[in-house]
């Protein structure tokens, strides 16, 4: 009797913080979107990454949140507020001027891609979706996860590595200074 | 598995995708455009993830890190490009950058 107490318990707690999670992920990304100041929307994704970070480890993702907040919250955004701060975010309106032709059609089709997948989700909800499998405590923990990119995943983990390197190169060839029209006639 | 079950998941999955596809259709600022981009990125990993518990097969969440690291990638090059196109000291506006000529 004291066990399922604390089997429900805890499936209380976890339920709870799985609506918390929930709230502010959706609350965050509709805030990312529609926040009219590009630093401001750049600050609530890192609150959409913490709250997506939670739902991982709900997931038995343990190592997938822990990278989640270290490479997006701590490298992605904080390249995001570099660019913002070096090109002085301009504010742009989504709203500004009343709803027009394409705000209208932007919501019809963003919300005929969520009403489709949902269907299809309801529609299977029954059957496969209710079996989860059983995992154990070692399941997505960081052991496992190095375990199986040095094995079975090898080729894309080494893959990921050029992938990085073009994307380092590819930056710093976008980055510096090229010969803009603008210096030429300065220089001429 | 506590908590509320895997189509849960999914559907939170799918309701932050179209926000994120919503964010890219309507705004004309290619910063933000970028950040949206970010969301329908993680989107696509919180299902990953959700089938990788549903299954209890690790694969996906193998497959959700690799998804990281091309968003690392993309928004690297994204933001060079940005920065690269301010520097012609035209309005960052992807309504106006219609040509690629340099």
């Amino acid at each position: 009797m004291e066990v399922v107490l604390a089997a429900s318990a805890s499936n209380i707690l976890v339920w709870f913080v799985w609506i918390a999670a929930a709230l502010a992920l959706l609350a965050s990304g509709v805030a990312v979107v529609l926040f009219a100041n590009p630093f401001f929307s750049a600050l609530a994704l890192i609150g959409n990454l913490a709250s997506l970070a939670v739902l991982y480890l709900l997931l038995a993702g343990e190592f997938v949140a822990g990278a989640q907040v270290i490479v997006y919250a701590g490298a992605i955004v904080i390249m995001f507020v570099f660019v913002l701060a070096y090109l002085g975010g301009r504010a742009d309106a989504p709203w500004a001027g009343g709803p027009t032709l394409q705000n209208v059609t932007a919501i019809v089709a963003a919300a005929a891609i969520a009403l489709e997948v949902i269907v299809v989700i309801a529609l299977k909800a029954g059957d496969d979706l209710s079996n989860t499998a059983q995992v154990t405590g070692a399941f997505g923990s960081p052991a496992q996860i190095g375990e199986l990119f040095l094995s079975n995943h090898l080729l894309a983990f080494e893959v990921t590595s050029i992938v990085l390197l073009v994307a380092a190169v590819g930056g710093v060839i976008l980055g510096s200074a090229m010969p803009t029209s603008d210096d030429e006639e300065e220089a001429a | 598995m506590l908590g509320p079950g895997i189509a849960a998941y999914l559907i939170l999955s799918v309701v932050l995708f179209a926000t994120g596809a919503f964010g890219v259709l309507i705004r004309r600022s290619p910063l933000i455009i970028l950040l949206a981009l970010e969301l329908m990125l993680n989107a696509g990993n919180l299902a990953l993830i959700a089938f990788a518990r549903q299954l209890g097969n690790a694969d996906g969440q193998i497959f959700a890190l690799t998804v990281m690291v091309v968003a690392a990638a993309e928004a690297v090059l994204g933001l060079g490009l940005i920065v690269a196109v301010s520097r012609k000291r035209v309005e960052l506006d992807v309504d106006r950058l219609t040509s690629l000529r340099g």
